[in-house]
């Protein structure tokens, strides 16, 4: 863990040079879509009376905040990864000092994951300030972000070591990041899909984290129902971490 | 402890590729240490064994007294490794990257600091510290790679075509500071497939050919015992003639007759310059010294492997 820690502080420091732009964008993306979502398209969508039991704003607030965790965790972990090891060659600049593979993987899945929190924490802050978190239990749904996050960083990590090619991964965003982000119950429920493709978003790490996330923020969790969602975050997230292990020895073991 | 580095039928195979065919070496501790080969002849590879990033196929490897494929990060704490291709951080100031990578060995940053300052000075960086590496010029890029590769005070330093693609300015400032470590006793241990390179720098050298060691000695020894003296050069208009060494009457070793010229290999140029003018009627005649391109050339052949 402390070697981890190592590569850990690089990522840290490369994220220096660009941390304005990213912290703006972290602020002004809650704001933007909670204004056009939860102001502008909740007006339709409650029309007087409360079809979801709350208003649009509270229901759709949670669901953007486990989207954005998936979203930022699958950016960075996925041209980046790819980039340390075909381009910048960061990885192998890693492994030529004491450094071993499992150190350099974690310490940027630690990357990650702080990335995660340090965003979300402000999404989760803008949220409030919308007036769109309705109970105390709302604070740990940072953490369950930071899992949410770790639950794709993990293995599109593994994945984007793997695959041969750049055009991997963009088929990766428009054929799995972005349909989640629509259709895991971010933007309305899932109830409302067809039966087949609810099974499909049931399935879905995104789904689970959306789930929790909303519990939380409505401030309606039950023990059982959080245990659940938090296993199979924890199981995705570790069955990728063991994928990442994996594919970066076979990668960059040669 | 008699050798730093010790290799008895050293093996690496890539699927059906062999890139190193059981080659026999030893660096002993102080010297440098060259592997001369055309591309693809398994210099790069043996050099990924000795710095534990590939594991070994087949054969012995110690490194340091240790096992790579036990020990390897052990090992990696005591190298300073040039890779062929940089790796430094482009976003990251130079100063960074030697902090940074100063952090993956588990040095403190309060001594990095000092030391990243006494680097750069070594490698005349000093007054770009807190430029962006991007900026830099490719032999900046090279002399900060070597700078990077010395924080972790190395024993032996593995340098993988340390020069390549530099201008001449930049090759001497890079020679020239691999001197000065050769010269406080860092081992160093180089691939090139520059002849100039190897005869500057290198104590004892082999020769790659198709992952096998061809020969081996140092600069001077293999020239004496590979080549003749001296190499008489003769060019023509249009053909060159067909020569046979038997002309020369024993004062010819070895004839290459090439598309342009005709190579004499003989240990008194000056001697055979009036025989050669008068059997062949050259258009120039250059007599010089054998280097060791000629060894190279004469053991690797002159035809592109690719």
């Amino acid at each position: 863990m402390n070697a981890a820690l190592r590569p850990y502080e690089h990522w840290v420091a490369s994220y220096r040079r660009v941390w304005r732009g990213s912290v703006v964008s972290s602020v002004l993306n809650p704001v933007l879509y909670l204004t056009a979502l939860g102001v502008g398209l909740g007006k339709l969508v409650n029309h007087g009376a409360h079809p979801l039991g709350v208003s649009y704003v509270a229901f759709v607030a949670p669901g953007m905040l486990a989207g954005a965790a998936m979203n930022i965790a699958a950016f960075e972990s996925t041209w980046p990864v790819m980039a340390a090891i075909r381009w910048t060659r960061v990885y192998h600049a890693m492994l030529a000092t004491p450094l071993r593979i499992r150190d350099v993987m974690v310490g940027h899945q630690l990357y990650f994951a702080s990335r995660v929190a340090t965003s979300c924490g402000a999404y989760l802050a803008v949220l409030a300030a919308f007036g769109a978190l309705r109970s105390w239990y709302a604070v740990f749904a940072l953490p369950v972000a930071v899992l949410v996050g770790a639950a794709f960083s993990a293995p599109l990590a593994a994945f984007a070591a793997w695959v041969p090619k750049e055009t991997y991964l963009s088929a990766v965003f428009r054929f799995g990041v972005v349909p989640l982000f629509l259709f895991s119950g971010t933007f309305f429920p899932v109830t409302r899909l067809p039966q087949g493709l609810r099974q499909v978003a049931y399935a879905t790490p995104l789904w689970h984290g959306v789930d929790l996330t909303r519990h939380l923020t409505l401030g309606t969790p039950t023990w059982g129902m959080a245990l659940v969602h938090v296993a199979y975050l924890t199981a995705f997230a570790a069955a990728g971490l063991w994928l990442a292990d994996r594919t970066y020895e076979r990668r960059l073991v040669r | 402890m008699s050798s730093l580095i010790h290799a008895r039928g050293l093996t690496k195979r890539f699927g059906s590729l062999i890139a190193v065919d059981g080659i026999d070496f030893d660096v002993r501790k102080g010297e440098a240490f060259g592997f001369l080969g055309p591309n693809g002849a398994g210099k790069s590879s043996t050099m990924r064994m000795i710095g534990c990033v590939s594991p070994v196929t087949a054969g012995t490897l110690r490194v340091l007294d240790l096992d790579p494929a036990q020990d390897g990060s052990r090992i990696r704490a005591r190298l300073g490794v040039v890779p062929q291709l940089d790796t430094l951080d482009n976003e990251l100031t130079v100063r960074e990257n030697l902090v940074i990578y100063g952090r993956y060995f588990g040095l403190s940053r309060k001594g990095l600091r000092a030391r990243a300052d006494e680097l750069l000075d070594f490698v005349q960086l000093l007054e770009r510290a807190n430029d962006q590496v991007e900026s830099l010029s490719g032999g900046m890029k090279r002399r900060l790679t070597i700078a990077r590769s010395l924080v972790n005070d190395p024993e032996v330093m593995l340098l993988d075509e340390p020069t390549t693609g530099l201008d001449p300015q930049a090759r001497h400032v890079v020679w020239d500071r691999l001197f000065r470590l050769k010269q406080q006793g860092v081992t160093l241990v180089l691939t090139t497939h520059y002849m100039d390179e190897a005869e500057q720098l290198c104590d004892r050298l082999v020769i790659m050919d198709q992952g096998r060691i061809a020969e081996g000695g140092s600069p001077s020894e293999l020239i004496r015992r590979l080549s003749t003296r001296e190499v008489v050069e003769l060019r023509f208009r249009g053909e060159t003639p067909a020569v046979e060494p038997t002309v020369f009457d024993g004062q010819v070793a070895r004839i290459e007759v090439l598309p342009d010229r005709v190579l004499l290999y003989t240990e008194d140029g000056d001697a055979l310059v009036p025989v050669a003018h008068e059997l062949l009627k050259p258009q120039s005649v250059l007599v010089r010294r054998s280097t060791l391109e000629d060894v190279f050339l004469h053991l690797t052949g002159r035809t592109l492997i690719d």
